[in-house]
């Protein structure tokens, strides 16, 4: 038997079949990964049922619990903390995890109970859950809808009444939020350029009267706009807030909650799989294109996208030019000898230069030393308070320039060394100078290469977290770097990143339990933006690789 | 244009004509032109990346530069020069300067001219005789006098600062904080001879020897009555027995601990938590027989002194707690470097630095942390006899023995930075033994910063190691698979499968590392060393048993698709392991493996360990690995696996044989590229691991590495402090580590390049 079994190993086939499986291990890996990432973040909108039971506490009590259930395990005695009263045959328990929510009466949104301690399961169609504006979900009855604290007669129980308030509330709120954000925003914004000029004037010492009188009208028809919208938002807000209702927990107690806090109201049990599907897509929308809630942990992360998509296209527009310049020089230009080469394994070696370091960098050379230097120059007026001598957008975008710069100069010199010899002296020999040959015949049978170039600069830029933390990122930004106020992109500006927004919801967040499944959907969504940006370029470079294929 | 002439007959359009020449003209310029703007683009797109080493020096070096003495001004003593000097300040701006005779007079003065700004008298009589001095804290400014009738003043000095016409106005202000009538300490009325005092705001301790040699130790607190407002001032008093001839007293700010220097060089040390019964320690030999003590103070914050000798050496000493919780003093560290009689030590207000000057007239610069001589610098032919440092020590005033005061400016940014602080064990305030230890900030103002980059690198080679030790084995052998056994098809669908790895983010993998695997395997650790059991076996087991199924079967899958026919095996064992997890905890480690090993080992578990992080890191440098050694395999000339299998080897000896043997440089540089990428990774090590900063090699247990702790310190740190500099020095050091790693695979990889296309 062990001479067979030596014999089959000296013939070599197990070890073929161990490094067979080192190859399947890796791709069930990555296929592992995705999809868990695909499940728990696709299935974060889902309206799952909200059951109702009674539930036999450790100290014998007994309390009625609501909540979807989220998780369920089954553990050793021995790990579960604190005894318990129910009954046990053998030495594991079967728990569930339930969201509970009502944070702001029970303390907690979620909470583990014991299998055997659930008493029968039910599913009534009355229970809605209210998605706040603040304190998380509520889980509960609705008893009546009021207006000034007068219940609006109407049935009780009225739900397509609250649905109708809620609608017109909406309505409200969306105004609320155009004159807040868009309207007021940009008053304050004139209003702190006209501070600005006004400083300016001050530290340039011009004593003439004129350019002061002028920014004191402006600033006072500012005034009166801003005067005007008060009023209107006055009203609005009174509006906003007269109606509340009143909503009891399983438990029974009844609580008041203001229409202006509630999100959205729906009730789960009561939905057919249709309306579930409509009700997931509209979850979904919102998570794609509102801002987040609640210090992230709710509602959408659409200034993450932003964020993410602009710093990117403003870094392939920085590091495409000039990494092609380089590549160009280096590989047409430059003399060749072991000054070049020593070059090229440079760059090729900065490419693997952990990108942190390049973070440190560009804080210290970028945001201090250049930023710095451009506010005591063009921003005096606005010193201390730094404009450009802090972390922004464009410090963001010009670090990862400078990180990925290597990978366009490393494409597109290989680009370059694949075009034939022949081709260029052919179009030497007809005449063309050396830069009609580049620009006509070598640079568009590179094309494609300096496009996979640009491709891989931006997988990786859009992917990297580490430096981005020192130069520019911040978990929530008041305003979008790009807006209606002139000059429209705001460079000096911070922003929101998807890997940062995961990071930073992820861990620092105070209820972690709580925003995980928002983690999970946006690490989704950031894997499909690096996976679509790679298939868009890949495709870009097929197709460019196909028109230049006659000239090959 | 004659040419033109005689082409006139030519069907041709003009070649020299006008617009011709124009457009050559022209084309000559755009060539020119571009050969310029791309050779301008180029090299300053190279010197832009080139930069960053040089960035990242430029902003280290300074903390390796020497301090800077430069002298500003030099007068006659301010004030009365007949009167002997006691003492020197200085206020925060270091633009004014005190002066305390011993006439008990207190001379404020311009630091700049040396004119006094204001005088006044400490002591109200002329009567009495200042017979001893004590400068408190520093930072509580206390000066205290005793007096030759057994009395004892304590006043301090402070400044108030104004801004009438927007210019800065310091107004120094003598105040005494208990009462100014004279603190009676000697009842019999005898001369103090020696005194050190304290006063924190609450309470105030005196510590006095008296001519009649008794040391007494009185203690006054404030007690705010619960009733009335009134502030009742307590005074208690106790004597402390001495028989030796003493020379120096000194009380930290605490007014806890006592030290006493005697003539016979040895330094007692007391315990005055209970003010009624002081309590002696310890008495030891502080300085060798032929020297004596002469210079006693504490360096800031309070917990060491330095002691100063005869002979030039100066000596940190702290107590140390012992396992069972006594303190002994000790000697931790000494400064060699002034060749002369110590005749004064100034310590630094906030850091752990200070000064001294000697009989000779050299002052020295010193940090305690670094163990560092900043500076070394002889400022006057004759003795120094007083010195005074700024609180933020960037100037000094030092008197010499021939009545003339100097006022220096210092430049000494970074003392606390040497080879010694950054990657050697250093004996830290307060803690037991030398030790490794990164704490760079704390919410105490007395606190020493431990900026040792030693365990910060261990942790970096600790992620990396394991890392590779995860990594290597798949990538290596899953490219040898790809690269040779594997059929064409599979190969194309296999390899962008796995290169996708390199794309997913390292914030995602951070993330499921810390939020869903580590706390998995926790729940799961037997079932993770199950699968590390079984999945190999199963393997063995299925490729046992397809060579057993009969032939036609076996032959209905093609060569190459191994690894598709496992899959699902692999699935399965892993799905079965983790099945198998609950029963072995169960049966083997009482159902709770993590608390198992911590009572069966003694070691902690973290959820966030090492092994997590090692998989994670392993994880994102498998495509890296993957790709380069599959394409040096895939690289070997195919007429080598030919002759070989000709020559009757099995495939699999052909590969270990041949193709591995050829292809190992490119493997080697593959490891080191990846190697390269694992020490970088930062956002898996924020995420995965506790980054706390210990020093262990256990795999169930964290550690805090060099670009994690860039990423979370770097954004508090303020710029150009010492703190600042280190992390740029941590990031050189990574930029330096990866660099060199890169740069041996590179060389190695065209070695073999050339190598190839010479078979």
């Amino acid at each position: 038997m062990f001479t067979n079994l030596k014999n089959w190993f000296d013939t070599g086939t197990p070890y073929i079949w161990l490094n067979a499986g080192a190859v399947s291990i890796s791709v069930l890996m990555v296929i592992g990964l995705i999809g868990l990432i695909a499940v728990r973040g696709m299935g974060h909108f889902w309206p799952s049922q909200v059951s109702l039971f009674d539930y036999l506490e450790n100290d014998g009590s007994t309390s009625i619990i609501v909540g979807e259930l989220v998780d369920e395990e089954t553990v050793p005695m021995a790990r579960v903390s604190g005894g318990t009263n129910a009954d046990h045959d053998g030495k594991t328990v079967d728990r569930y995890l339930f969201k509970t929510g009502n944070r702001d009466i029970t303390g907690l949104d979620f909470r583990w109970v014991l299998k055997s301690s659930i008493g029968e399961q039910s599913f009534p169609v009355e229970l809605m859950i209210l998605e706040r504006r603040e304190w998380g979900n509520f889980y509960g009855y609705l008893q009546n809808v009021k207006e000034d604290n007068e219940v609006v007669t109407g049935k009780e129980n009225d739900w397509d009444l609250f649905q109708s308030y809620l609608d017109s509330n909406d309505i409200i709120h969306d105004e609320i939020r155009h004159i807040e954000k868009d309207l007021i925003g940009k008053i304050n914004y004139e209003m702190e350029r006209l501070r600005l000029q006004q400083r300016g004037l001050e530290l340039k010492e011009i004593k003439a009267k004129a350019p002061y009188d002028e920014i004191k009208t402006k600033r006072q028809s500012l005034q009166d706009d801003y005067d005007v919208l008060t009023k209107k938002l006055e009203k609005l807000y009174l509006q906003f807030n007269k109606a509340s209702i009143t909503a009891t927990t399983a438990e029974g107690n009844t609580v008041e909650i203001p229409l202006s806090k509630i999100v959205r109201a729906y009730r789960p049990n009561a939905m057919s799989q249709l309306q579930r599907f409509g009700f997931y897509f509209i979850k979904l929308w919102e998570f794609m294109s509102d801002d987040p809630r609640e210090a992230n942990t709710e509602g959408g992360i659409f200034p993450a996208i932003f964020g993410t998509v602009l710093m990117v296209m403003l870094m392939a527009l920085i590091v495409t030019p000039f990494g092609v310049v380089a590549a160009v020089y280096l590989h047409e230009y430059a003399k060749q000898g072991p000054l070049t080469r020593l070059i090229r394994i440079a760059v090729n070696n900065l490419a693997g230069v952990p990108s942190v370091v390049y973070g440190v960098f560009g804080l210290g050379f970028f945001v201090y030393f250049l930023g710095g230097s451009i506010d005591e120059l063009f921003y005096p007026e606005a010193l201390p308070t730094p404009t450009f001598g802090t972390p922004g957008l464009m410090w963001a975008s010009l670090t990862l320039a400078i990180l990925t710069v290597p990978v366009v100069i490393v494409a597109t010199e290989e680009g370059l060394s694949r075009v034939p010899r022949a081709l260029r002296e052919g179009s030497l020999a007809l005449g063309a100078t050396k830069a009609e040959t580049l620009w006509r015949t070598v640079m568009p049978m590179t094309a494609s290469a300096i496009m996979t170039g640009m491709i891989l600069a931006i997988a990786r830029a859009a992917g990297e977290v580490a430096p981005l933390m020192l130069v520019g990122v911040v978990k929530l930004a008041p305003t979008l770097p790009l807006d209606a106020n002139f000059p429209y992109l705001h460079m000096e500006r911070k922003f929101m990143h998807l890997g940062f927004h995961i990071y930073d919801v992820g861990f620092q967040s105070p209820n972690v339990e709580a925003a995980r499944p928002l983690v999970y959907a946006t690490a989704l969504l950031l894997i499909l933006i690096i996976i679509v940006l790679n298939l868009t370029a890949i495709r870009i470079r097929n197709n460019l690789r196909e028109k230049y294929r006659a000239a090959e | 244009m004659s040419q033109a002439e005689t082409n006139t007959d030519s069907l041709l359009p003009d070649f020299n004509s006008a617009a011709a020449l124009r457009h050559r003209h022209w084309r000559n310029i755009t060539d020119t032109t571009t050969r310029y703007l791309m050779a301008i683009g180029g090299i300053s797109v190279i010197i832009a990346i080139v930069l960053i080493a040089f960035y990242l020096l430029y902003v280290v070096l300074p903390m390796f530069k020497p301090a800077d003495i430069e002298l500003a001004a030099s007068y006659q003593l301010p004030g009365n020069d007949s009167e002997e000097s006691l003492y020197y300040a200085m206020e925060e701006q270091h633009e004014i300067g005190l002066r305390v005779t011993t006439a008990g007079q207190a001379i404020f003065f311009d630091t700049l001219s040396g004119s006094t700004v204001k005088q006044k008298a400490l002591i109200e009589t002329t009567d009495q005789a200042i017979t001893a001095f004590s400068a408190g804290d520093p930072t509580e400014r206390l000066l205290s006098l005793g007096l030759s009738d057994g009395t004892v003043v304590l006043a301090s000095h402070n400044y108030r600062i104004s801004y009438p016409n927007d210019v800065r106005l310091i107004t120094p202000v003598i105040e005494f904080p208990l009462g100014n009538e004279p603190l009676l300490i000697s009842p019999a009325n005898a001369a103090i001879k020696h005194l050190t005092a304290q006063w924190d705001g609450e309470q105030a301790t005196i510590v006095a020897v008296t001519n009649d040699s008794i040391i007494s130790l009185t203690n006054f607190s404030r007690e705010e009555s619960f009733l009335s407002d009134e502030v009742e001032i307590i005074r208690t008093q106790s004597l402390i027995p001495f028989q030796h001839e003493l020379t120096h007293v000194v009380l930290d700010i605490e007014q806890n601990e006592l030290y006493i220097a005697d003539a016979e060089g040895f330094i007692s040390y007391y315990n005055l938590t209970d003010k009624t019964a002081p309590r002696l320690i310890q008495r030891v030999h502080a300085v060798s027989e032929d020297r004596r003590v002469s210079s006693l103070k504490f360096l800031g914050g309070g917990i060491s002194i330095l002691v100063g000798d005869s002979s030039g050496r100066i000596a940190q000493w702290f107590p140390v707690r012992d396992a069972e919780n006594n303190y002994t003093l000790q000697h931790i560290r000494h400064f060699d470097s002034q060749k002369e009689s110590i005749t004064g030590i100034a310590a630094e207000y906030f850091r752990k630095g200070f000064l001294a000057i000697d009989k000779q007239g050299t002052v020295g610069i010193y940090h305690t942390t670094a163990h560092r001589t900043v500076k070394l610098e002889q400022i006057s032919e004759e003795a120094l006899t007083q010195l005074a440092v700024a609180p933020r020590a960037n100037a000094m005033l030092v008197e010499n023995n021939s009545g003339g005061l100097k006022f220096f400016l210092l430049d000494n940014e970074h003392p606390e930075i040497s080879w010694q602080s950054i990657w050697g064990k250093v004996w830290y305030e307060s803690r037991e033994k030398a030790e490794f230890i990164w704490q760079s900030s704390s919410a105490s103002s007395d606190f020493e910063p431990k900026f040792s980059l030693t365990p910060l690198a261990f942790g970096t080679l600790k992620a990396a190691l394991y890392a590779m030790l995860f990594a290597v084995p798949l990538a290596i052998m899953g490219a040898i698979y790809t690269a040779y056994f594997m059929s064409a098809r599979m190969r194309n669908v296999v390899k962008p499968t796995i290169e996708i790895m390199a794309a997913l983010p390292t914030v995602i993998l951070g993330f499921m590392a810390g939020l869903w695997f580590a706390p998995f395997i926790e729940q799961h650790l037997p079932g993770f060393f199950l699968v590390m059991l079984l999945v190999p076996l199963a393997i063995l087991a299925s490729a046992r048993i397809w060579q057993s199924l009969p032939e036609n079967l076996r032959k209905s899958v093609p060569d190459g698709w191994e690894a598709a026919i496992l899959t699902p095996i692999i699935i399965l064992a892993i799905m079965f392991s983790i099945w198998l997890s609950q029963p072995v905890e169960l049966l083997l480690f009482d159902g709770n493996t993590p608390l198992w090993i911590t009572e069966n080992f003694g070691i902690t578990y973290d959820q966030r360990n090492s092994l997590i992080v090692g998989i994670a890191i392993g994880f994102a440098v498998i495509p890296t690995i993957f790709s380069i050694s599959e394409d040096a395999i895939y690289a070997v000339p195919r007429h080598l696996t030919m002759g070989s299998l000709a020559l009757g080897a099995t495939p699999w000896q052909t590969m270990i044989k041949v193709i591995l043997l050829t292809a190992s440089p490119g493997i080697f540089s593959a490891v080191m590229i990846g190697l390269g990428r694992a020490v970088g990774e930062t956002m898996i090590v924020v995420m995965a691991t506790g980054n706390t900063a210990i020093m262990d090699m256990n795999m169930f247990q964290g550690f805090r590495a060099l670009s994690a702790n860039i990423a979370v310190e770097m954004p508090e740190a303020e710029v150009n402090s010492t703190h600042y500099r280190i992390l740029f020095l941590a990031g050189l050091v990574l930029f330096a580590a990866t660099f060199v790693v890169n740069t041996v695979a590179e060389l190695v990889r065209q070695r073999l390049r050339e190598k190839y296309s010479s078979l």
